[in-house]
C-alpha cells in the first residue's frame, strides 16, 4: 500500500476473484494486515500493544454484550442484577470478572502504547493525524470506562458519579446547570443510571469506529519504528505477516496468560471494596477514588489548593485535569525536533524518563488520601506534567543536538547484531545502554 | 508562536501549584484513629492460596450454623438462596428444611399482606422488612446485610474474624467510646454500634468442634466468604486450566515466532 | 505462509517447522471453541430461574367442583377437583370419538382421578381458556372455555369443539402426599 515494493494481493480461486472484483475485504485484510503490508523489520515487543489494546476492545465489546444480556439498568435493582450475574447466571462470574479486569488491562496496553508512541516520537510528521485519533480513542475510553464503572450502582460507583459530574459544577455561570443536565437529576439517580447505560453500550462502537481511521492512518505513512527514521528500501522492511502476525500473536498469548491469571485468581485486586456495597445517596465512604487507571488525572485535579489570579481552587483542577490531556493534542506542535526516536536524543530521553517516573508519582498521589506529604507532592509532580510538555519539550527541540542518525534501519539493526563498540555509539559513553529501551533486550558483543 | 502561547500556559499552571505548593499546612491534628486502629491479621484460612485455594465445607457449615444462632438476629443475607446451600454440604432436604423455617413475605388470596413458609427458591428474608425497620430496633445503626461482606471490607474475610475478636474492654486513656458504642480496634471508627457478639460456647456444634470465640468467628468469617464468592471454587479451578492452555499456547506461538524470523535474524548476522 | 528458502534447513527440518505451525493453529483454534461455549451456555436458563422449573402445590383448601389457578414456568397451571358427577360425564364419553383420543384415566394419576392438572394454556394460539375461577364460563361441555376463538374443553380438559387441536396439556407431576403434588 504504502511502498512500492509492498506485494500485491491476487486472489488464487475464481471464488476468491470474484469476490474481489465485488467487495474486496480479502484485498483490503491482505494490505492491512497481511503479506501486502510492509513493515519495518526493527520493531521491538513494544510494538505489540496496539494491536493487544485492539484485541482488548474486542473482549470487552463481547463480555459487554454479554452482561447487557442480564444487566437491569435502573437504579433500585441494578446491584442486584449485578449479583444476579455474579451467583445465577451461567459463567456469569467469568463474564463480570473479565470485563471488569478487561478494562484495566484495555487501559494498561494503551498506556503502554502512548509511552512508546512518546518515546519514539511517533507523534511527529507525517503521523500526526495518528496520534490526534488515537488521543481520541483515549477520551472515548476514559468516558466508557467511567460510565460502566457507575453501571454497578455500588457506593464508587454512585460517589464516582457524584464527584465527577460535580467537576461541571466548578464552571462559572452555567455549571451547576450542566451538573444536573449531565445528571438528569439533582443526585444521580435512574435518569443518569439509563443514560450511562445507553452511552455505554454506545461508545464502544464509536472507539471501534475510530480505531479503523486510527489503522487506517497508520497506514498511510506505514508504522514508525524504534530508529525513527524513515523506511528507505525494501531491505528494512518485512511483510506484516507472517512475521509480525506470528510476534503479535506470541504478545497476544503472553498477554492473555497474565490476563487470564488475574481473571481467574485476582479479580477484584484492581477494584475497590466499597463498590459491593449498594449505592447510598446518604452516606459518602470515607476515602473515595476513581479507577487506578485514572489516579494520575485525579492528582492533578486535586493539586490545585489555592485560588490564583481571581480563580478558584476548584476550577483551577478542573481546568488543569482536561487541559492535561487536552495538550496532547498539540504535542505534534510543541515538540518539533526533526528526530523522532528519543534513543538518539540524549536530554529529550532524560526528560522521557523524568516524565515516566513523573506520572508513576501523580498516579501513586491520586490513589491516595488527601494529606501531607501527597498533597504537596501532586503539586511538584503536576509542575513537572506541564513544564515537561509546555516547555522542557519546546525548548529541547530547538537546542538539543541530537546523535547521529544511521543511515537506514537495516544500517542499525547490523551494527547493533555486530558491534557494540561501532564509532556511533561511541560518541556518548552509555550509547550502547541507550538501544536498551529500544530493544527490550542488550545484544551481549560477540 | 504556538511554542510561546504554550510556554505562558504552562508557566501560569505552575505558578498557580507552586503558588499552592509553597502556603503553609495546618499543623496536623494527630489523629487517634490512625493510632489505635489496626489492620485485619491473617487468620489462615483453607480458600487462602489464590490458585488453589478451596473451602472447608465442614467449616462453612459450622459458620453458617454460627450466623442462623448469633448473627441472624440482626443482620441480613438478602442475596443468598436457600437452594445454594447444597453448595456446601446440605443435602436438598436439608435445605427445604432450613428453607421452611424463615417466613416470606407473600399476598393472600384476597391481596392482603401476609407470609408463606420459605422455599429452597426463596432467598434468605429477614430479620428487618426495611433498613428503616433495622434501625429503629437498633439505636439507630444499621446491621449490614452480609451477603458480600467478606468482599466489600479491605481484608475480607481477615477482616471479619478480626472484626469479631477485636473488642476491648476499656479503651486507652485518650480515646473515648459513647454510651452503647463498644471499642473495637478493627472497625474503621474504633467505635462499633454492634455489641460483641459472641461468647464461649455460645453455640453447639454439630461436629463436637470446640467453640471458642475465635472458632466461631473464624467459621463465621469463612462461611461469609462463601456468601461473598459462591463461586469462588469453580473460578479457580477454571483460572488453573485457563493458564495452563495459555502457557502451552504461547510457547507455540514462541516457536512458530521464531521459525517465522529465522531467516531474517539469519540475514543480519551474514555480515 | 511464506516458504523459506534455507540452506540450512533440512527436509526434517521442513517438517518440524510445519508441525509447530499447524499445531499453533489446532491449539489456538481448540481454545477459541472452548471460549464459544460459555458465552453460548449464559443463554440458558440461569439458576434462580431452574429452581422454580418445579413447584409444589396444596391440594387441600381446594374443595370437589373448585379450581385454582397457579403459576408454573411462567404460564398458568389449572388445578381442579372434579365432583363425581363430572368424572362420570368424562368417562362417559366415547374415547375414539375424540380429536385428541385421550381418557380421563390417562389424564389424571391412579387413585387420584379427581385431580385434574393441566396447563392453563389453549392449544390452538396460546390463551389462557376461562372456567379455573368462580363464576366463570366453563363452554358447552362444562370444562374450560377459551374466550379468544370458542374453543370448548369438557371435563376432562379435552378439546370438543372449536379450533384447537389437543386437549389441555397435562404437565409431568406426582404426588408427594394425598394433599400435596410436585409439578414439573
Amino acid at each position: 500500500m504504502s511502498f512500492p515494493w509492498a506485494k500485491h494481493y491476487e486472489p488464487k480461486s475464481g471464488f476468491m476473484k470474484y469476490v474481489d472484483s465485488r467487495l474486496p475485504i480479502p484485498r483490503l485484510v491482505y494490505n492491512s494486515l497481511g503479506a501486502g503490508y510492509p513493515v519495518p523489520k526493527n520493531l521491538n515487543y513494544f510494538y505489540n500493544f496496539g494491536v493487544l489494546a485492539g484485541v482488548a476492545l474486542v473482549i470487552q465489546i463481547i463480555t459487554g454484550i454479554v452482561l447487557a444480556m442480564h444487566y437491569a439498568a435502573n437504579a433500585k435493582i441494578a446491584f442486584d442484577s449485578v449479583e444476579h450475574i455474579m451467583r445465577d447466571v451461567n459463567g456469569g462470574w467469568m463474564m463480570r470478572y473479565m470485563h471488569a479486569t478487561g478494562a484495566s488491562f484495555f487501559f494498561i496496553a494503551v498506556y503502554i502504547h502512548i509511552f512508546r508512541g512518546l518515546y519514539y516520537g511517533s507523534y511527529k510528521p507525517p503521523r500526526e493525524v495518528l496520534w490526534l485519533l488515537g488521543l481520541v480513542i483515549f477520551l472515548l475510553m476514559m468516558a466508557t470506562a467511567f460510565m460502566g464503572y457507575v453501571l454497578v450502582w455500588g457506593q464508587m460507583s454512585f460517589w464516582g458519579a457524584t464527584v465527577i459530574t460535580g467537576l461541571f459544577s466548578a464552571l462559572p455561570l452555567v455549571g451547576e446547570t450542566i451538573q444536573t443536565w449531565l445528571l438528569g437529576g439533582f443526585a444521580p439517580d435512574n435518569a443518569t443510571l439509563n443514560r450511562f447505560f445507553s452511552l455505554h453500550y454506545l461508545l464502544p462502537f464509536v472507539t471501534l469506529g475510530v480505531v479503523i481511521l486510527h489503522v487506517w492512518a497508520l497506514h498511510i505513512p506505514g508504522s514508525n519504528n524504534p530508529t525513527g527514521i524513515d523506511v528507505k528500501s525494501e531491505a528494512d522492511t518485512v511483510p506484516f505477516h507472517p512475521y509480525y502476525t506470528a510476534k503479535d500473536f506470541f504478545g497476544l498469548g503472553v498477554y492473555l496468560t497474565i490476563f487470564a491469571a488475574v481473571v481467574f485468581f485476582w479479580p477484584n485486586a484492581l477494584g475497590e471494596v466499597d463498590n459491593y456495597i449498594p449505592a447510598n445517596p446518604l452516606s459518602t465512604p470515607a476515602h473515595i477514588v476513581p479507577e487506578w487507571y485514572f489516579w494520575p488525572f485525579y492528582a492533578i485535579l486535586r493539586a490545585f489548593t489555592v485560588d490564583f489570579l481571581f480563580i478558584p481552587a476548584k476550577l483551577w483542577g478542573v481546568i488543569a485535569m482536561f487541559a492535561a490531556i487536552l495538550l496532547l493534542f498539540f504535542l505534534p506542535w510543541l515538540d518539533t525536533s526533526p528526530v523522532r526516536s528519543n534513543n538518539y536524543r540524549p536530554m529529550a530521553k532524560i526528560a522521557f524518563w523524568v516524565f515516566f517516573a513523573d506520572i508513576i508519582l501523580l498516579a501513586i498521589c491520586g490513589g491516595k488520601p488527601a494529606e501531607e506529604p501527597w498533597v504537596r507532592l501532586s503539586q511538584l509532580a503536576s509542575v513537572y506534567y506541564f513544564a515537561h510538555f509546555l516547555i522542557i519539550l519546546p525548548i529541547l527541540s530547538r537546542i538539543e543536538r541530537p546523535l547521529p542518525l544511521p543511515n537506514s534501519i537495516s544500517e542499525a539493526v547490523l551494527k547493533r547484531q555486530t558491534n557494540v563498540g561501532a564509532p556511533a555509539s561511541q560518541q556518548l559513553p552509555g550509547a550502547g545502554i541507550a538501544e536498551m529501551p529500544a530493544t527490550g533486550r542488550a545484544q551481549p558483543a560477540e | 508562536m504556538v511554542k510561546l502561547i504554550a510556554a505562558a500556559i504552562g508557566a501560569i499552571f505552575c505558578a498557580a501549584l507552586l503558588w499552592g505548593a509553597v502556603q503553609p499546612r495546618d499543623a496536623v491534628v494527630p489523629d487517634l484513629v490512625k493510632k489505635y486502629y489496626q489492620h485485619a491479621e491473617p487468620a489462615g484460612f483453607s480458600f487462602d492460596n489464590p490458585i488453589v485455594g478451596k473451602f472447608d465445607r465442614a467449616q462453612l457449615q459450622r459458620g453458617f450454623q454460627v450466623y442462623k444462632e448469633v448473627c441472624s438476629g440482626c443482620h441480613s443475607l438478602n442475596r443468598v438462596a436457600f437452594r445454594t446451600l447444597t453448595d456446601i454440604g446440605f443435602s436438598a432436604a436439608e435445605v427445604k428444611a432450613i428453607a421452611k423455617q424463615y417466613d416470606i413475605p407473600s399476598l393472600d388470596a384476597a391481596g392482603e399482606p401476609t407470609t408463606r413458609k420459605g422455599l429452597p427458591s426463596d432467598n434468605f428474608y429477614g430479620p428487618y422488612a426495611n433498613d428503616d425497620a433495622a434501625r429503629a430496633a437498633n439505636n439507630n445503626a444499621l446491621p449490614p446485610d452480609l451477603s458480600l461482606i467478606g468482599k466489600s471490607r479491605e481484608g475480607g474475610a481477615n477482616y471479619v474474624h478480626a472484626l469479631l475478636i477485636g473488642y476491648k474492654e476499656t479503651p486507652p486513656k485518650d480515646w473515648t467510646t459513647p454510651d452503647g458504642l463498644y471499642f473495637n480496634v478493627h472497625f474503621h471508627s474504633l467505635n462499633i454500634a454492634m455489641p460483641p457478639p459472641l461468647n464461649p460456647d455460645q453455640v453447639t456444634y454439630v461436629d463436637g468442634t470446640k467453640a471458642t470465640v475465635d472458632q466461631m468467628a473464624k467459621d463465621v468469617a469463612a462461611f461469609l466468604m462463601w456468601t461473598a464468592e459462591p463461586k469462588l471454587e469453580e473460578r479457580r479451578r477454571t483460572g488453573v486450566g485457563a493458564v495452563i492452555f495459555l502457557i502451552i499456547l504461547t510457547g507455540l506461538a514462541y516457536l512458530s515466532y521464531a521459525r517465522v524470523w529465522q531467516s531474517v535474524k539469519a540475514k543480519k548476522t551474514q555480515v | 505462509m511464506a516458504t523459506q528458502p534455507h540452506d540450512d534447513l533440512t527436509e526434517t527440518g521442513e517438517r518440524r517447522r510445519d508441525f509447530i505451525y499447524i499445531a499453533t493453529g489446532a491449539f489456538a483454534a481448540a481454545g477459541a471453541a472452548v471460549v464459544v461455549w460459555p458465552l453460548v451456555n449464559q443463554m440458558n436458563p440461569s439458576a434462580d430461574v431452574l429452581a422454580l422449573a418445579s413447584i409444589d402445590v396444596d391440594l387441600s383448601p381446594i374443595q370437589p367442583g373448585q379450581a385454582i389457578k397457579a403459576s408454573f414456568r411462567g404460564k398458568p397451571l389449572f388445578v381442579r377437583r372434579l365432583m363425581p358427577a363430572e368424572i362420570e360425564a368424562a368417562n362417559k364419553v366415547p374415547v375414539s370419538e375424540l380429536r385428541d383420543p385421550q381418557s380421563l384415566a390417562d389424564r389424571t394419576k391412579p387413585g387420584n382421578a379427581e385431580w385434574l392438572i393441566t396447563l392453563g394454556v389453549c392449544t390452538h394460539l396460546g390463551c389462557v381458556p376461562l372456567g379455573a375461577g368462580e363464576g366463570e364460563n366453563r363452554g358447552d361441555f362444562g370444562g374450560y372455555f377459551c374466550p379468544c376463538h370458542g374453543s370448548h374443553y369438557d371435563t376432562a380438559a379435552r378439546i370438543r369443539k372449536g379450533p384447537a387441536p389437543k386437549n389441555l396439556e397435562v404437565p409431568e407431576y406426582a404426588f408427594k402426599s394425598p394433599t400435596s403434588v410436585t409439578i414439573g
